[in-house]
């Protein structure tokens, strides 16, 4: 494309005529491929061609605008050739406007972070474009702060609007801070209120992420707020948007550099004038030694008795109970030495634990941290769990009572399912030599720590069993010989599954999982999709089946996406566990049912683990079919 | 074939009180009875006579609150008690009189053991805790008035201060201050000038208790770990780490060196007390007879040398006196 320079006004209306068609037509890769290179480095000094190059985004038509200023967006390198490029098109054009503050930032969520820098770096770039700036700040945090957005959105729009956020807050300057510091506190806290809430623990960290930034800005002295949560990749780079990589950054931190190790300098400095100083005496000390050691005729005692002080734990389960029940809060040593030792006594003890079980049980329940102890909440749960496979069924029975009980805290409830999830594994998998062993061609272990969300592990494993379903007819004999052992967990199933399942639609004044406690209700039907699987061959499984099913059905819509996985996972172990032939011949209809539920997911589900999960659904349905109809009649 | 380590030549029992601190006064010349003074958790000062092994005199005047320091003052009618009541207490026991002449208000809430120093006939420097956290402030006796306040520069995060000792070289030289803090580091202050002579960093956790023997300008801290530190003062007034000794168990409340300058004894957490040799710190006997953790230890001020004695004060409520090296 030639111009003839100097002087001339000539029209180029019909040069952003063929610019816009072309766009729109798809072709944006191709021309402005050639387009936006040769413009940048025609503009990079003439001011000529730069407001040749603005002319000739104005005169784009209105319908084809928005195909363009994607366009140049995508395609410029970096945000001041943006800025060189479009001007000040953003203010003169409604549509460019529209498309660069509202559709690229609220609209659509697919553009890389290279895009965003480019966008909101043009837009802070200009004063007649900082408002813009703002105002696009002030509407990415209302929705990042309206709860129905948290709720609602896919996790990846989320991710999007909350690195335009931090985007934005590093390139607003002082006293734009101060001028909407009150609104940037509220939505703030409104935003971390509804982010908290989730039960996504990604959501949950971007939150955390997204407010810590915001307070970082908004408070340059006294104290900002700080969350405590795992650092990741995502946390990383999110963390890094907020710093603007230009020089001027680099050279501050150098300074503090220097004088943290000008501070850690100044310690090691009399350590070393020890270490030159002992050097000297110590010549002068020998001599001196030799001629004293004549003086030196004390005599040491025997002192062989001198051993490490050690606490006496505890031998008999009694001794335990007493000690963790008493109020001598003297004895915090021995206190400590019976929480480390009671899993092993319990272990090594059946009898006399199953004389004391509940008690035991509802100690533990209750026991609080007294003591430092390094892995107390761990040793806890494996004495709970101990306890709980050496007597099941009067202790499950206590622990599920407990569960819809008045008066326990949302951990204390998480707690009780947690224990019942690990010590149903123990009793479903087959002991050797009297230990238990977990086999890892059978079943691969269920890591549930306090905390942690064990449905990505969950998620892991059903791929696993549903890759060795599909291929088992292949495979053959080919996996180990294991010895048999009756199930222990056949006779206990029950107990523990359905009085779980039994009154979650009643509501306490204190729990009502139903509503705000969906957190808790999140875990407990990931727990009964566990103790399902887990229920394979034991007699109990069929009737199990059908509850759940009747229970998922009945939760099918819960708005929280946390629950909704839960209840697929619950699909998958039923079509895993339950027998085939029980599933075709006794639950035809509700299958049915459940199979356009599960399309209907797959299809508008905003979650994408969701859709997934009911992907992974239709096809064990698929293959269930198939099975049945493999089989020679 | 090594002894078995001896047992305590006496138990004092009567206390019912965790005892904290204890102090001989046994100088005296020959009717004189030999004393030992104990302060206990229940607020009250014991003197024990040690012939009879009887307490002679019970003196409360610390409202009920832990004594945690108890000194003589020229002699053993006149005592100095410090308590956690906030006040330090100058008694008058001449000819069986048990009153209080005057009291410090100390302002001081946490445990530190105030370090008494004869500067002249009849005058003293205390060096004490004061109320700011990191302060220790130097009073003269029995005249109270305040000879300067010790303060860490700022930014120093030394902590509490845990453990004093006031010492001077010879007669007439410059006191100077020797105190262990929170963050495991004593430091050397001049206290005429209220400045900081020398700072070393012993041990990883609080200082817990020190002993100086000025003559060798060596020096030995405890701390709540298992480590025990000896440090030297060298001719530039600088603190240098000497020697470290690792113990079977963590904790020492208390190190005393024998005004003899042979041996020392520490009270551990462990219930046992630990006698050392000073020269070379060669681990010389291992007293095992309290069963709670042992808070203080003392050595006696005998004049004759085969008379003399180590006392022991722990949370079981007992005194245990030995006599162990009196020979040498």
């Amino acid at each position: 494309v030639c111009f003839i320079p100097g002087g001339l006004e000539c029209s180029i209306s019909f040069v952003s005529h063929v610019l816009g068609k072309v766009c729109i037509h798809g072709r944006q890769k191709e021309i402005l491929g050639v387009l936006v290179p040769r413009l940048t480095d025609l503009t990079k000094s003439d001011c000529i061609w730069q407001r040749i190059c603005w002319q000739l985004v104005e005169c784009v038509p209105d319908r084809w605008m928005e195909a363009v200023v994607l366009g140049f967006v995508q395609r410029a390198p970096r945000a001041d050739v943006l800025s060189r490029l479009l001007g000040n098109l953003v203010v003169k054009n409604k549509k460019a406007q529209f498309v660069v503050t509202q559709k690229m930032l609220l609209l659509q969520y697919g553009h890389t972070i290279a895009v965003l820098q480019n966008l909101l770096g043009y837009l802070s770039l200009d004063s007649l474009r900082r408002t813009l700036l703002l105002r696009v700040l002030q509407e990415l945090l209302e929705t990042w702060s309206s709860s129905s957005a948290v709720k609602h959105s896919p996790a990846e729009q989320q991710l999007y609007i909350s690195k335009a956020i931090l985007i934005c807050l590093s390139h607003l300057k002082e006293p734009e801070i101060e001028s909407c510091r009150q609104e940037l506190l509220t939505s703030m806290m409104e935003g971390v209120k509804c982010h908290l809430d989730s039960s996504l623990p990604q959501l949950r960290r971007l939150g955390m992420v997204v407010a810590e930034s915001i307070s970082l800005k908004i408070n340059t002295e006294g104290p900002v707020l700080k969350f405590e949560y795992e650092e990741d990749d995502e946390t990383r780079e999110l963390k890094s948007l907020l710093v603007q990589t230009q020089s001027f950054c680099v050279v501050p931190s150098l300074p503090d550099d220097e004088s943290e190790k000008a501070g850690a300098a100044l310690p090691l400095v009399p350590e070393s004038n020890e270490k030159s100083h002992t050097a000297a005496p110590a010549m002068p000390d020998e001599e001196s030694d030799a001629e004293l050691d004549s003086d030196d005729d004390l005599i040491p005692y025997d002192m062989s008795e001198d051993k490490e002080l050690k606490i006496k734990s505890p031998m008999y389960i009694r001794d335990c109970i007493e000690v963790l029940t008493g109020s001598r809060p003297e004895d915090v040593d021995k206190w400590d030495a019976t929480v480390k030792a009671l899993e092993s006594l319990v272990r090594r003890n059946p009898a006399a634990t199953r004389e004391v079980s509940v008690e035991l049980a509802k100690i533990l329940l209750h026991l609080e941290e007294k003591t430092c102890t390094e892995g107390f909440v761990e040793l806890r749960q494996r004495a709970q769990v101990a306890v709980l496979t050496t007597d099941p069924i009067p202790v499950a029975k206590y622990l599920t009572s407990q569960f819809y009980s008045l008066n326990y805290s949302l951990r204390q409830r998480m707690d009780i399912l947690d224990v019942l999830v690990l010590a149903a594994q123990e009793l479903s998998c087959p002991k050797f030599h009297g230990k238990t062993k977990h086999s890892g061609v059978q079943k691969p272990c269920i890591q549930l720590l306090p905390g942690s969300d064990s449905s990505k592990g969950w998620r892991r494993i059903v791929d696993e069993r549903i890759k060795s379903k599909t291929r088992r007819l292949d495979m053959g004999q080919s996996r180990v010989e294991l010895a048999s052992h009756p199930n222990e967990f056949n006779s206990v199933a029950g107990y523990f599954f359905f009085p779980l399942i039994q009154h979650f639609d009643r509501p306490l004044t204190t729990f009502d999982l139903l509503g705000e406690d969906h957190l808790v209700l999140g875990r407990l039907v990931h727990t009964l999709a566990i103790l399902m699987y887990l229920s394979v061959n034991t007699v109990a499984v069929t009737t199990m089946g059908k509850a759940l099913l009747e229970f998922v059905w009945a939760l099918r819509f819960h708005t929280d996406s946390y629950v909704r996985q839960g209840l697929l996972s619950c699909v998958s172990s039923l079509l895993l566990s339950v027998p085939t032939e029980w599933i075709l011949a006794d639950m035809t209809e509700e299958l049915l049912e459940t199979q356009s539920w599960l399309g209907d997911v797959m299809e508008k589900d905003p979650d994408g683990d969701c859709r997934r999960l009911a992907l992974q659904n239709l096809l064990l349905m698929e293959n269930l079919k198939k099975k049945l109809e493999a089989v020679p009649s | 074939m090594a002894l078995p380590p001896p047992d305590p030549q006496f138990v004092l029992r009567g206390t019912s009180a965790a005892v904290h601190t204890l102090h001989f006064s046994c100088g005296g010349p020959e009717p004189d009875i030999p004393l030992l003074f104990s302060g206990s958790e229940n607020g009250f000062i014991h003197v024990w006579n040690l012939k009879t092994h009887r307490v002679n005199t019970a003196l409360d005047g610390h409202g009920r609150k832990s004594v945690c320091c108890v000194e003589t003052m020229g002699g053993k009618d006149r005592l100095l008690s410090q308590g956690r009541d906030q006040r330090i207490c100058l008694w008058d026991l001449a000819e069986g009189r048990t009153s209080v002449t005057d009291s410090v208000f100390t302002e001081h809430v946490g445990f530190c053991r105030c370090s008494l120093l004869k500067v002249a006939q009849g005058r003293w420097l205390m060096a004490m805790a004061a109320r700011s956290l990191e302060e220790v402030q130097i009073l003269e006796l029995p005249s109270k008035t305040s000879v300067c306040t010790l303060k860490p520069e700022v930014g120093a995060k030394l902590g509490m201060p845990m453990c004093l000792k006031l010492w001077q070289l010879s007669g007439g030289s410059q006191p100077v201050l020797l105190a262990g803090y929170e963050d495991g580091s004593v430091v050397l202050w001049n206290v005429s000038m209220g400045k900081v002579l020398s700072q070393l960093i012993c041990h990883q956790e609080p200082v817990m208790s020190l002993d100086f023997d000025s003559e060798k300008a060596k020096g030995i801290s405890g701390s709540s770990e298992k480590v025990l530190s000896i440090w030297s003062l060298n001719e530039q007034q600088n603190l240098q780490v000497y020697k470290t000794h690792e113990l079977v168990n963590a904790g020492i409340s208390d190190i005393t060196i024998r005004p003899d300058k042979k041996i020392l004894a520490t009270a551990g957490w462990d219930h046992r007390i630990r006698i050392f040799g000073w020269k070379k710190l060669k681990p010389l006997a291992v007293l095992d007879y309290h069963t709670a953790t042992t808070h203080c230890v003392s050595f006696s001020d005998h004049s004759n040398p085969r008379e003399r004695l180590l006392a022991a004060g722990s949370k079981d409520q007992r005194i245990s006196v030995w006599s162990i090296y009196a020979q040498t």
